[in-house]
Formats: C-alpha cells, sequence, structure tokens
C-alpha cells in the first residue's frame, strides 16, 4: 500500500475503508541470518537499511513489547545536529542528512519539522562555547547562527530576557534542526522494513544469548529458541541486562528520564529553544501542547517514571523562563529508561564475541540518532567494517581513554551526562 | 525518596548528591584493566544495588546505600568509612 495524497483523497470519499495494516504479524521462524534485539526506532531503522542498502533480508526484529513502545515513542522528539566534537559531529551531521530524505525514502509522514533549534546563552563564557560550536558545526558542513538578544527578541518575544541570574545574551540557531512525530517514524521503518521482508516479532523478549565457543549461534526468546548467525543489541535502556545475557558487562548505567507535556495552547513557540542553564528544552507540538523535559533524575533508575524533585526542578526553570506559562495545565509526565555512558556519547560497534553487535549508549540523545544509527549499524553488520561517519563510536575507548567523546566535559560519571 | 543518615536521621532526597555505584578501590598499582573497571564498567542491575550518596546538606558524610533500581526503595545505609570501599592502600 503506498500512500499519497489522492490515496487520502480517495478514502476520505469511500469511509476509510481501504487501509490495510502497516506490517505482518509473523511467527517466528527457527533461523535467520541476522536477529536484531530490541524493536524501537534503532532496530527497526537498523533492519530496514540492512534490508534496502545491503539486501539482507533474512531478518527478524524481537520485540518484547510492542514496536514504538520504548524510548522511540517517550521522547521530546528533538533532532539536530549540532554536536562539537570530532566522532559525534560527523555521525549526527550523517543523520540530519537522512532526516531529510526519510519521508521521501519511506513514504511514510513522519510530520518532520525543520523548525529549527535555538540554544541560548547567559554569560560571556558560554557566547564563546557558543561560537565556537558554530563554527565546529559550520565545518562538518552543517548550518549554525549566532543571534543577538536582539534578534532572539524577534523569534520569541516570550522569553525572560532579564532574568536576574540568567538574562538571554543571545542564542546558536540551527535552522536545520527541529522536531519529528516520534511514534511515526518507528511506524515508518517498520513497514519499510516488512515491506522488504523482514519479520517483525512483537511480545518476543529475548531471556537469552546462546554463544559457543566464543561465537554468537542464536537467542533464546519468550517464543522459544531462535538460530542466527548475528545477532544485533537495540535495546535501549535495557542494553546493560541484554548483554550481559552474553556475558558481556558495558560501561552503561541506565537512568530514568522525565518528559512532559502541557495542555494544548495556541501557537506560540515557534522553534525548539534550551536554555544552557537549568538545561531545560521546549517546543510545541502541532495538537498545541508544549513538550519539554530537563536533566535526569540523577540516580540509577529501572522505574519508566521519575521522581517529584525533578518535576518540580524542572518546572521552576520553565516559569523563569517562560513567565507566562505559569498559568498552563500539567496534561501529562512520563519517564524512560536510558543507557548513560560515562562521555555521553553512543557506542556503534562489534563486541568482543564473533558475530555479536552493540547499539547501545544514547543516553538521552538518540532520538535524533536513529536514521543514522540504523544506516550505520546496517553496514557494519552487514560489511563487518565501520562506515565512515561511525568510525569513532567504538567501545574500546573507554579502556584505552583515546578518543573519547565528552560534549559536555563532565568526566567519567555516568549521571552526569 | 527519603534516605536515613547513619548521623542524621531520615532525610530528603534533595540534601543528598549521588555519585553512582559503591565499588571498591583498586590499589593505586592495580593495572588498566581494574582501573577500567572501578571507572566505568558497570553491572547496572534491575534490583537491588550498592551506590554512593554524599550528604551535602547535612552532615557531609559520604553514605554507602542499597537502593532497588526498580522500586526506588532504601534498603540498607551504612558510613562509607565503615564500609571498607577504599581498598589497598
Ligand atoms: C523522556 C525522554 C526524552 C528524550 N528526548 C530526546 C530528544 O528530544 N531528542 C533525542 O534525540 N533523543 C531523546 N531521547 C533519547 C531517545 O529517545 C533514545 O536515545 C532513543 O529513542 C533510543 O533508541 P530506540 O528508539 O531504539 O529505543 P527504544 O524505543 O527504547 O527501543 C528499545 C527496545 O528494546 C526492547 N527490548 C529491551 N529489552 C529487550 C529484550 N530483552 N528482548 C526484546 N526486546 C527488548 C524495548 O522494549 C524497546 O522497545 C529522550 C529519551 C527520553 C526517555
Ligand atoms: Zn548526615
Amino acid at each position: 500500500m503506498r500512500f499519497s495524497g489522492w490515496r487520502v483523497l480517495k478514502e476520505g470519499l469511500t469511509g476509510n475503508k481501504g487501509w490495510t495494516p502497516h506490517w505482518r504479524d509473523p511467527e517466528p521462524r527457527t533461523e535467520y541470518d541476522v536477529v536484531i534485539i530490541g524493536g524501537g526506532g534503532h532496530g527497526l531503522a537498523t533492519a530496514y537499511y540492512l534490508a534496502k542498502e545491503h539486501g539482507i533480508t533474512n531478518v527478524a526484529v524481537l520485540e518484547k513489547g510492542y514496536l514504538g513502545g520504548g524510548n522511540v515513542g517517550r521522547n521530546t522528539t528533538i533532532v539536530r545536529a549540532n554536536y562539537y566534537l570530532p566522532g559525534n559531529s560527523e555521525f549526527y551531521s550523517h543523520s540530519l542528512k537522512l532526516w531529510e530524505g526519510m519521508e521521501q525514502d519511506l513514504n511514510y509522514n513522519a510530520m518532520m519539522s525543520q523548525r529549527g533549534i535555538l540554544n541560548l546563552y547567559h554569560n560571556d563564557g558560554q557566547r564563546d562555547a557558543a561560537v565556537r560550536r558554530g563554527n565546529a558545526i559550520i565545518n562538518q558542513g552543517d548550518d549554525a547562527e549566532l543571534l543577538s538578544r536582539d534578534q532572539v527578541r524577534e523569534l520569541a518575544p516570550f522569553l525572560n530576557f532579564d532574568n536576574n541570574r540568567f538574562p538571554i545574551m543571545g542564542g546558536l540557531m540551527q535552522r536545520r534542526a527541529g522536531t519529528a512525530r516520534h511514534d511515526a517514524v518507528a511506524w515508518g521503518y517498520a513497514r519499510g522494513a516488512d515491506m522488504r521482508g523482514v519479520d517483525l516479532i512483537q511480545n518476543c523478549e529475548v531471556t537469552g544469548i546462546d554463544v559457543e565457543n566464543g561465537k554468537v549461534v542464536g537467542v533464546q526468546t519468550a517464543r522459544g529458541p531462535i538460530r542466527a548467525r548475528k545477532v544485533a543489541l537495540a535495546a535501549a535502556g535495557r542494553s546493560g541486562q541484554v548483554a550481559a545475557m552474553a556475558g558481556l558487562t558495558l560501561p552503561i548505567e541506565s537512568h530514568v528520564l522525565q518528559a512532559f507535556v502541557s495542555e494544548g495552547l495556541k501557537p506560540i513557540v515557534d522553534h525548539v529553544i534550551t536554555f544552557a542553564e537549568g538545561h531545560l528544552y521546549i517546543s510545541q507540538s502541532d495538537k498545541g501542547g508544549l513538550v519539554f523535559g530537563s536533566y535526569l533524575d540523577f540516580y540509577s533508575s529501572y522505574a519508566a517514571r521519575g521522581n517529584l524533585p525533578m518535576v518540580e526542578h524542572t518546572m521552576e526553570s520553565f516559569v523563569a523562563m517562560v513567565p507566562a506559562v505559569s498559568k498552563a495545565r500539567l496534561l501529562r509526565s512520563w519517564g524512560g529508561i536510558m543507557d548513560m555512558t560515562p562521555d555521553g556519547s553512543p557506542i556503534i560497534d562489534h563486541s568482543p564475541i564473533d558475530g555479536l553487535y552493540l547499539n547501545c549508549g544514547w543516553c538521552y540523545g538518540g532520538f535524533k540518532a536513529t536514521p543514522g544509527s540504523g544506516h550505520v549499524y546496517a553496514h557494519l553488520i552487514a560489511t563487518d567494517r565501520p562506515h565512515g561517519a561511525a568510525t569513532k563510536l567504538k567501545l574500546d575507548r573507554f579502556r584505552s581513554g583515546h578518543g573519547l567523546m565528552d560534549e559536555e566535559g563532565t568526566g567519567a560519571q555516568h549521571n552526569l551526562h | 525518596m527519603r534516605i536515613a543518615c547513619p548521623l542524621c536521621g531520615e532525610r530528603d532526597r534533595r540534601e543528598f548528591y549521588y555519585k553512582g555505584a559503591a565499588l571498591v578501590r583498586p590499589a593505586a598499582g592495580a593495572g588498566l584493566d581494574a582501573w577500567h573497571e572501578y571507572v566505568n564498567l558497570r553491572e547496572n542491575p534491575a534490583g537491588p544495588l550498592d551506590e554512593l550518596w554524599y550528604h551535602e546538606m547535612g552532615c557531609n558524610s559520604w553514605l554507602k546505600v542499597t537502593r532497588d533500581t526498580a522500586t526506588h526503595e532504601i534498603l540498607a545505609v551504612q558510613l562509607a568509612a565503615e564500609a571498607g570501599l577504599g581498598g589497598e592502600p
């Protein structure tokens, strides 16, 4: 089934009776070339690009819940390529380019909206850092503009410019950044992978990874054992536990991050806006809800809900920066569990076990990575060589200390990233 | 979440600073792998975990807190000084 304006019109006039399910619901086979653990954005995108770019279609994605029920459907939907350090810089640049062609490629509306991201700065040190980062972004081939206080005021007059502690001095703008409909990203990749023959198997928790003589041979699942030549992790906040099934200990702690949505309001926030102080990020959804979040809860957690101190902190920062929202009601909040690495950057690499691949450590920035991650991970799995945009996302950087990508300069403490 | 500091009694989580897993410190001359494990690698359990918390807005003690990462229940609290985490000098 292909989507088009004509098709939408026709279905609208005939009671929408012609739409069909977007993917099959197959029984697991006993053996695959590649088994991917985790049916989130990264797992589904990996399956899609394995089939599309490498012709590998004897693939299963095993998901313990339902497709898109993990962090891909729980994030604040921000997409950007304004990273600074080598390794992250070229990877996220690659990913943003894929976002720009994704909807055409998938024939699926992911509501990709390049509304621009504006990172505000509040003091001289932050301005210098913004200039440096802007230059790095331009050098990597992406867009960055330094905006003065007056220019920011023109774009976002509702901000509190004269906050006593954190007056707004200006901002770094990336106009190609923005947001996308997170569920639709998962669904688009799922449909694309399914159409190319990939089996998407839901309610199928992986409970064991079978390794013989240092080589992976398959997995144990809630729906029986499945043999596989290659097994690829894409389990987001559960990476530590899944890797432990193969006897691996990863440089990862799992932490909860909360997100919030206000009641629907008339359009006021046109961009994605972040505040350097207080680490707040906001955007407005197409339904009118203000979508926002701030820090982690700061301690390890596997509870998909947060605690109140961080709720309070987030509300305080939000109202300090946008006083006009203080009367808006909060509609919902929730938490997601993420892998935190000691340098805040991801890992896409072979594991020390033959045929077992790692895609983990996305911290709280992995939604923007979804197409890029799937694309380069598929390349690694298919060719056993890292893709050019992902040569630095190595596991052994923590052991060797070479090529750490500590964007925030906060050191080796997992929860500070 | 409330943590019962052995010196101050039960206090709000906001009085404390979190430092991560409470691991026994390797000897200064221990090899790369021992230090890599200590600094970077984590068992990362969904269940009871020994952690280091600092009673920043109280008595300034470091505490070893055993906490369930799935339920947030605090299971035990001990002064880090008495928990033997310092390892060999
Ligand atoms: C509140 C919040 C806000 C965020 N905001 C942003 C943002 O604005 N921008 C951004 O770039 N990133 C953001 N992120 C981060 C981003 O959402 C994640 O890094 C990214 O979605 C992770 O990849 P994924 O989509 O594949 O993960 P998931 O969708 O979580 O996929 C992993 C899947 O693995 C499955 N799984 C786990 N264990 C097993 C098992 N044993 N067997 C089978 N299946 C298993 C899970 O059920 C899950 O569906 C945010 C995260 C959170 C929690
Ligand atoms: Zn105390």
